[in-house]
This record gives structure tokens, C-alpha cells and sequence, in this order.
């Protein structure tokens, strides 16, 4: 392990992959890795189907709406329609939290399911979808239930959205339907889509109380994973500005009806809720940003820019003197930190936002991060939104619903004139603004989109990067070759990593897994040459 | 409405907090024990990725499986080409010895001649490696089927006839790798040549590397699974299995079938080592291996001594038991044995077998309730109702257990939630020890927390 062989250049490492694959297989992968220049990032082949037998990390179109957007909504039932074994692997296995108490209504822990048999499959089941609803309902009464399509379902014709309509009907709360079939789209981004519009259609604007606060604002793409959601609203609390809802970290069915009155939208997980963030603009007139909350410098920022949007005095001063407060804890255990892993690499491969926002974490301690790249992701998550009027429509994504949406006849309401927008621009101010990973990452880093095993088997065996971001799915591989691997889908049972506290927790985290000795005896002495 | 008490998940129109999970999962941690086997899962993306995350947070070890990721036009015209093309790109990179192929619900309620299209494949390129197919549709069966399905397509596609050979046919079931190598341990104590099938104990916990190798090392190679059809005999685990996958060597090569409860417990073990003494004796060599070994009889020994001194604690105690259903009726079967009073065996599974099972290996009955096809809701209304002292069950009952206040002591599958479950030990006098001193120490300790005393000296 200590001797290294001279490190292949990024092009031919990129070369030697493409070569081991069948012709047409290589010419494709090849669209799909690039070696990256910041000042004018290249095409990446982004949202394309998966070759079939190279072994993806990407999940289903079921996963993308039930599994990560929907299932955290706390006080709904979510009931899968289909053969038990979906309902049963999106049964918190994402680990995102809810707050639960007195009063709070938390039904996270349940995963219900139509449990399909082969009766069901030939004869329907939409009579068996109903009575699960009735029988849902009895048991837990909840604000609302969501009812999410697998694969069979689509196939066999049951109609979700008829089930849906009679329940609400019937049970007298709001019940809706969500086309999330499997095999809808090339990964889980097909079912973000949907949900999003799912949610739009169904929740947004439900309930018309008027928020009264004069800085609220919604949280879209936050899930709450290991708690980061707990740690932004401790944050924006000390701040003084007001969380309508989280989009759908440790939020309540009401908190989200209510959202379109809300002052100000910020985006964190770009690829997962950027349809959320246009059409409420669009119907309701609220603007939105991108933030990042991962970092304790990124999250410095994101909330300076929430302050200057709202242009109060006394909310700037406010928001600085909670920097100030909360940056001051964190210096310390950085410095101390980086005093070790200043000059460390680090590969993140995950998500649609992660893989990008995580790499501020590690340059906060002085890491590089040499190879990165998303599991569903899109052109734009890479390139920025500039390049989403040159993004190719494949049949793909064609099949997923685009919804068209025009100013609220009563409600629209633009929070800031397009002349206001307009001269904020100008004055340097980005509004949907999104620049991508890669303007970020230096340039000839590896940029590698829907990272097969295959190909992170070689990455890592020709890198030895000190430390690999990726999931449960790849976790182990990566640890039987030597190099410490932090999931950042699930946290390993750790975080928050998000804020403040998150930052140091993070830091202590990477510290620690770099730092640690065990992968030493990995060679027994008997085994070691001599040198 | 009124709420259902215990009616089967199958049954039940909202199934709610499934103590099952899908066939092809069964399947993909079957095939894994053949060496060299790489799976690969015939329709929707998502279910591999499924499927792969939760076999991974159970053993936490490496698990690639390959999908034929199903498009729009794949679902509407079948998928064919996807299957070749799987085929073709996965030999090319991994190269395997062997691919299981098993298919989702998407391809089954499409109606894929998955078999067909394989003969096809293989026809147009005999230079590939050989392909296993077994049709593993989650509406018709859960992770225990697929399992034992994908065990029998393996014996039928791979045993042949042939002259005798001394060696035995092991069927342990989906046990864990600990007890996989514990199996091997005993058999090869009898002196006889063992093929396992399958034997996951080195794929699924393996060692660190220096070198990383993407098929793991170990499993039974198809080689040796051919000569299953020349075994002086075939002993198959499970007390359930109706008549499970060793009765086609039995009926096409005249192999002995020997079906036997999982050893758990003194008597189940003996069961299982008077079966293996007998197998050692019908070989003319092995007459006088015959014997059970002296360290066999030790562990024997001591197993009995810990029940002596254990017994005041766990005696009259109630248990509620969940799991595959060979296990829960073996692990129930053993609580009797020492004394706990089993009141509730429950599985998500659908055998029909495991009540008549229970009564074989001598619990009374009437004296208990079993529950086949359940959720966790259900069963959670029946351990109120029934108010055991302690669970023996996997992580998923962990809910329950806390919001009952229970202890839960963890076997089976899934167990993520702690670390080891590849290692726990279920099987021989070995097992059982491991087993017993945990259930005791974890009744001991609900004791011990819950008193005011708190004494630190029992």
C-alpha cells in the first residue's frame, strides 16, 4: 500500500475505463465521464437510462416520490399499492427524522402496503386499494393519505387517482393518487418529478390562513436526514425568521397546505424540488434562491442572502450576531481539524445535491475533492441552469407530466415586482440561480455521472483517495479495499451535518474515519514483506 | 369500521408493517452462495438497488447484483434485449463462473418467458458462463419461497445421475453465514465430504483485503452441485419445508431425503447428529466415524450444564417468537425445551406447515398461538393480548418490543440495527448456548433495570 505506482493522468484513467467495456457500452460511459475545466465545464451525459448489468447505485421512480419526497410528510398515511416487498424496503429506510410528542401526529414508523396477490394482479386491485384506505384511516385518523402506484399497477390498469377521488369523498380527508410506477423515467428523479407535481396539485394551497410574520419563508429539498432539518430550524429560529414548511423534513401535511403564503422560497436539494420552486413561483409570485446548508461557511451565506432579500435592518443584524455567535464555536474544532487533514483528497459519490454540497465541508478543513459525481442527477445539477434550454427531451422524461402553471387568479401575489428582481439582479443578486458542481470543483478533477461499481472499483484502486462518499450500496466494497467510507445518504447513524453544529460534528466525523489505524492490520505480519 | 385482529397481511387490504419481504430478495442471498455467482434481477431497476441495500445492512458486506432496468418500451414489448444486453456487459466486467437470474413483478405481470429468452441467449453464444433462472414473483411468495425456490432450480438445471459418491447433500436454509460454517464444522466432525447448498458463510462475511476481489472468494461451486445427484444422502433443514428442495434428488437419482427441524436446542441437535452418524454409517468407510465426537459430546455436556444453572430464570417465562418460519418454529421448539413458555410462533411467511411442526417436536397443542402471513400490527395486537416476557425476532420487531416494553432478544433476518448479524449463531449445542445465555441474561437484565434494588449480584 505504501508504494505507489506513478498516478495515471484523469484522461487516462478515463481511457483505460471505456476501454474495458463492450464498444457501444464504452462509447456511452464515455459521455458520462469527464475531466473537469471550472471556466467552461463540458457536456455531461446526465438523466439517461442505465445500461443494463452495469451496476448502478440508482433506485426507482417509487423510491424518488414515496421513498425520499413524500414518505417524510409526517402526519399523512402513505399506503403502497402493490406487492409487499416496496412498502417494505421505503419503511424509514432513508432514516429521515420527525419531531414526535404530545399533540404531534407521527406515523412515520408505519408502512402500509395492498400486499398485491396473484389475484389482485389478474382481477384488480382497487377494491382491495379502498378498503386499505378505510381501513388506514381507522386506525391512525390521519390528516391526509397519499397513495403511491408500483409496478404492477400501471400494468394491470387499477386507476390510483379514481380510488383516490372516492376516498376523499368518502373518508372526508384529502386522499391522492401518485403515478410512481418502477419503471417510470431512468432512476428515483422520475418520481421526485412526480411528487412535486403530485404535492402541487393536491397540498399547496389548501389551506389559505394568512402567515402573519414578516420573514417567513419554505425550505424545499431539505429531508432531514440525522436531523439537519432540526439544526436549520434551531438556526433560522435564533434568526428570527419564521419556517412556514420544510419540503419534507419533519413537516406536517398543514405546514405544506399553507406554504403559498409564505414569503420566500430556498432551495437545497436542487434536483429533487426545483419543479416545487418554479410552479409556486408561477402561480403564487414567490421568488426563490438556492441555499446550502451544508457547511458552516455555506450556511453563513445562505442566511446572509435570506437577510438581504428581506432588506430589515434589525433581521441582518440579527442573522450576523447569530454567525457571529455560531461560527465562533465552530472555528476552533476547524482549525484544530485542519491542522491534520488540510491536503487530504476526498470522492463523493451520491444523490443529486450532495455529492456537490459536501464538497464545502471538506474545503472548510482544506480537502480536495478529486472525483465526484450524482446517482440521478441532470445536466443542470452539473453544469448549471444555464444550459436547461440546450437539454435533449428523451422519451424518458417525456413520459413524466410537465405541468403548465398560470398566476393564481386570486392568489398570485409576486412578493417583488420584476423591476425589483430586475435591479437586485444587478446589483449582483441571483435569483433561480444554480450554478452546478462543476464550475465549483478544480479543474482535471474527475467528474463521473452515474458511477457504476465497476468503475468506482477502479477509481478508488487507482487514487487511494483518504477518504470516499457514497451510500450503503457501496459502502462496504469501499471499505474492503482500505479507504474509510462516510455514507451520505443515511449518515451511519450519525449527524446532523447540516448548520452549525452539523459542521463540527462533520469535521470530528472525517477526523476521526481518516485518522483511524485499523485498516493497518488489514495485512497480517506474517503477511507483510520485509523491505 | 371495526379494526382487525390478526387477519393475514395477504388477506388484509392495508397491510401494515410487513413482517415479510420480497421473493427475489430470497433468491439474490441463494445464489450468492454459489462461487463465482453473480445475480442478476430480470425487470425494474429499483428492485435491485432494493434489494441490495437491505441484504448489505443486514451482513454488511459487499452485494453486487445486476438489473435488466426495465424501460417504458421494455415493459410494454418484454425485455429481451435488456436481458442480453445484462448478460453480455456483466461477463464482460466481472466475468463470472455463473449467473442466477431471478425476475421481479414487473416481469411476471407482463408475462416474460424469461426461460425462453434465456434459451435463446445462450443458444446464439455458447461461450457463456451457465445461467440460472428462477421465477420469483413477489405476489405469489415472500423471501422464504424464493429462497428454497431458487435452492430447487439450482439441483434441478445442475445435479446428474452417476456412480455413488461418499459425500452428503447439506440444505441448511437461509441461515447465517456463522451458522453455515458451524454446519460445515459438524459435518466434516462425522468424517464425511460435505456439499452445502448454498454456502454463503465466506461471500457474505468475508476478511478485509489488501486486494479487493468483486466476486468474493467462496460458495459452492456448480461443478460440485452436479454430483448432488451421487450423495450417499441428502439432509435438509427446515421443519416446514413441504417437501422441499431436496425431494427431486430423491425422486430423479434415488438420493435418501433426511428432513430435519433446524438444530436449536439439545434434542433437535441430537436429531440432526444421529442423522449425520447414520449418514457416516451407511458409508463402509465411514462405519467407525460413526461415533458423535468427544468434543461434540463436551459442548453437549456444558449446553446442559447452563440449562441446570439457568433454568430458575427462564422457566415459566413468555415468549413470543418471530421469524422465517423454520427458524421461529425451531427457536420456539427450544424455548420449550428450557422451560419458556412459547405463546405466540409467528412468521409473515405462508406455509400452512409450522402449528403441525411445533406439535412434532413436542409442544402441546392448544398451549400456543401461531400466526402464519402476519404483519407486525397484527402480531403487536396478539403480544398485547398475550403479554410475553421477551421477543425473539429481528430488528423490525424492535417497535413493537419498545413501545410494549419488552425485551427483544435479535435472530434471523433483517438485523440492522446492530452490528454482527452475519455472526450470530444459531445452530448446534454451540449456537443454542449463545442463544440460551442471551435469552436469560436478557430476562436477567429487564429485571435487574426494572427493579428499585437494582442489585448488581444475583
Amino acid at each position: 500500500m505504501s508504494e505507489r505506482e506513478p498516478i495515471p493522468s484523469p484522461e487516462a484513467f478515463r481511457d483505460e475505463v471505456v476501454k474495458s467495456y463492450p464498444g457501444k457500452v464504452g462509447k456511452k460511459r464515455a459521455k458520462h465521464i469527464l475531466v473537469n475545466d471550472p471556466e467552461v465545464p463540458a457536456e455531461i451525459e446526465a438523466n439517461v437510462r442505465t445500461i443494463p448489468g452495469i451496476i448502478s447505485q440508482r433506485g426507482c421512480c417509487y423510491a424518488g416520490c414515496k421513498g425520499v419526497v413524500m414518505g417524510p410528510i409526517k402526519d399523512m398515511v402513505h399506503i403502497v399499492h402493490g406487492p409487499i416487498g416496496c412498502s417494505y424496503y421505503a419503511w424509514l429506510s432513508r432514516r429521515n427524522q420527525a419531531a414526535t410528542g404530545d399533540g404531534i401526529a407521527n406515523f412515520i414508523h408505519y408502512a402500509f402496503s395492498t400486499d398485491m396477490q396473484e389475484e389482485d394482479i389478474v382481477f384488480g386491485g382497487e377494491k382491495k386499494l379502498a378498503q386499505a384506505c378505510r381501513e388506514a384511516y381507522a386506525l391512525l385518523k390521519p390528516t391526509a393519505i397519499g397513495l403511491y402506484s408500483t409496478c404492477p399497477v400501471g400494468l394491470i390498469g387499477d386507476d390510483v387517482h379514481a380510488v383516490a377521488r372516492q376516498m376523499k369523498e368518502e373518508l372526508g380527508i384529502n386522499v391522492f393518487g401518485f403515478s410512481c410506477e418502477g419503471y417510470k423515467g431512468v432512476s428515483q428523479s422520475a418520481g421526485h418529478h412526480i411528487a412535486n407535481n403530485g404535492l402541487f396539485k393536491n397540498v399547496v394551497g389548501e389551506n389559505d390562513t394568512p402567515v402573519d410574520h414578516p420573514f417567513s419563508i419554505n425550505l424545499l429539498g431539505e429531508y432531514n436526514i440525522g436531523g439537519d432539518a432540526f439544526e436549520i430550524e434551531r438556526i433560522l429560529e435564533l434568526c428570527g425568521i419564521h419556517l412556514v414548511a420544510t419540503f419534507s423534513g419533519n413537516v406536517k401535511y398543514d405546514d405544506i397546505a399553507q406554504s403559498h403564503n409564505a414569503k420566500l422560497n430556498v432551495v437545497m436539494c436542487h434536483r429533487s424540488i426545483n419543479y416545487m420552486a418554479e410552479m409556486m413561483e408561477s402561480k403564487f409570485g414567490i421568488p426563490w434562491f438556492k441555499v446550502n446548508f451544508i457547511g458552516a461557511d455555506s450556511t453563513a451565506k445562505s442566511l446572509r442572502k435570506i437577510a438581504e432579500y428581506f432588506g430589515n435592518e434589525d433581521l441582518t443584524a440579527r442573522v450576523e450576531a447569530v454567525i457571529a455567535d455560531e461560527l465562533a464555536k465552530v472555528v476552533s474544532v476547524r482549525a484544530d481539524v485542519a491542522s491534520r487533514l488540510a491536503g487530504k483528497t476526498a470522492m463523493l459519490f451520491v444523490g443529486g445535491s450532495r455529492a456537490h454540497h459536501y464538497q464545502d465541508l471538506f474545503s472548510e478543513v482544506g480537502m480536495t475533492s478529486v472525483a465526484a459525481g450524482y446517482e440521478f442527477a441532470h445536466r443542470d445539477d452539473y453544469e448549471g441552469r444555464r444550459v436547461l434550454p440546450t437539454i435533449k427531451v428523451d422519451a424518458d422524461t417525456r413520459n413524466i407530466e410537465e405541468l403548465h402553471i398560470t398566476a393564481d387568479d386570486t392568489r398570485y401575489s409576486p412578493r417583488r415586482t420584476p423591476e425589483e428582481l430586475a435591479a437586485a439582479e444587478k446589483k449582483g443578486f441571483n435569483w433561480r440561480d444554480y450554478d452546478g458542481m462543476m464550475s465549483q470543483m478544480k479543474k482535471g478533477t474527475l467528474v463521473i455521472d452515474d458511477i457504476s461499481h465497476f468503475e468506482m472499483e477502479k477509481l478508488i484502486a487507482t487514487y487511494k483517495p483518504d477518504i470516499f462518499c457514497s451510500g450503503v450500496k457501496d459502502k462496504y466494497v469501499v471499505e474492503k479495499m482500505g479507504v474509510p467510507c462516510k455514507q451520505l445518504h443515511s449518515y451511519d447513524y450519525g449527524g446532523p451535518y447540516a448548520g452549525f453544529i452539523g459542521a463540527t460534528n462533520f469535521y470530528q466525523e472525517i477526523d476521526r474515519m481518516i485518522g483511524k489505524r485499523i485498516s493497518k492490520l488489514i495485512s497480517p505480519p506474517w503477511k507483510q514483506q520485509s523491505a | 369500521m371495526s379494526l382487525p385482529i390478526a387477519v393475514p397481511s395477504s388477506k388484509r387490504p392495508a397491510a401494515t408493517n410487513s413482517c415479510r419481504v420480497c421473493a427475489p430478495l430470497g433468491s439474490v442471498l441463494a445464489f450468492r452462495g454459489l462461487r463465482g455467482c453473480m445475480p442478476l434481477i430480470h425487470g425494474s431497476q429499483g428492485c435491485a438497488t432494493y434489494i441490495r441495500r437491505y441484504l448489505i445492512s443486514h451482513f454488511r458486506e459487499p452485494m453486487d447484483v445486476g438489473s435488466t432496468s426495465f424501460d417504458e418500451s421494455a415493459t410494454i414489448f418484454g425485455g429481451q434485449s435488456n436481458l442480453a444486453a445484462a448478460i453480455k456487459n456483466m461477463v464482460r466486467q466481472y466475468a463470472p463462473e455463473v449467473i442466477g437470474v431471478c425476475t421481479t413483478c414487473l416481469a411476471e405481470t407482463i408475462g416474460e418467458d424469461t426461460e425462453g429468452i434465456l434459451r435463446e441467449i445462450t443458444t446464439e453464444d455458447p461461450s457463456l458462463p451457465p445461467i440460472i433462472h428462477v421465477s420469483t414473483p413477489s405476489f405469489k411468495g415472500c423471501q422464504y419461497r424464493g429462497f428454497h425456490d431458487t435452492v430447487a432450480a439450482i439441483l434441478k438445471v445442475t445435479a446428474k445421475a452417476g456412480t455413488p459418491m461418499s459425500h452428503l447433500n447439506l440444505l441448511p436454509g437461509p441461515v447465517s453465514p456463522a451458522d453455515l460454517r458451524h454446519l460445515r464444522e459438524l459435518v466434516e466432525a462425522f468424517g464425511l465430504p460435505l456439499l452445502m447448498l448454498p454456502d454463503y458463510s465466506e461471500t457474505l462475511d468475508g476478511p478485509s483485503l489488501a486486494s479487493y476481489a468483486p466476486i468474493p472468494e467462496g460458495g459452492t461451486a456448480l461443478a460440485d452441485v452436479a454430483d448432488a445427484g451421487r450423495a450417499i444422502g441428502t439432509l435438509q433443514l427446515g421443519a416446514t419445508l413441504e417437501p422441499g428442495p431436496g425431494a427431486s434428488l430423491q425422486r430423479d437419482f434415488g438420493v435418501p431425503l433426511v428432513r430435519a427441524s433446524l438444530p436449536i436446542g439439545v434434542r433437535a441437535t441430537d436429531a440432526v447428529l444421529a442423522s449425520l452418524a447414520a449418514f457416516a454409517a451407511t458409508d463402509a468407510a465411514g462405519a467407525a466415524a460413526a461415533a458423535i465426537p468427544a468434543w461434540l459430546s463436551a459442548e453437549r455436556g456444558r449446553l446442559v450444564d447452563a440449562y441446570v444453572d439457568g433454568h430458575k430464570y427462564v422457566s415459566g417465562r413468555r415468549v413470543a417468537v418471530v421469524g422465517d418460519p423454520d427458524l421461529a418454529v425451531a427457536v420456539a421448539g427450544f424455548c420449550a425445551e428450557i422451560g419458556l413458555i412459547p405463546v405466540l410462533v409467528a412468521s409473515g411467511a405462508l406455509t400452512h406447515r409450522m402449528a403441525p411442526a411445533l406439535e412434532a417436536l413436542g409442544l402441546a397443542p392448544g398451549a400456543f398461538e401461531v400466526m402464519e402471513d402476519a404483519d407486525y400490527d397484527s402480531i403487536q395486537r396478539r403480544v398485547i393480548e398475550l403479554k410475553p416476557d421477551l421477543v425473539l425476532g429481528p430488528s423490525k420487531a424492535y417497535p413493537m418490543a419498545r413501545a410494549l416494553g419488552i425485551p427483544l432478544v435479535r435472530i434471523g433476518f433483517p438485523v440492522h440495527d446492530r452490528i454482527g448479524a452475519g455472526r450470530i449463531l444459531h445452530l448446534g449445542y454451540r449456537g443454542t448456548q449463545r442463544l440460551f445465555d442471551e435469552v436469560a441474561n436478557a430476562l436477567l437484565a429487564n429485571q435487574q433495570d426494572s427493579s428499585e434494588m437494582g442489585y448488581a449480584y444475583q
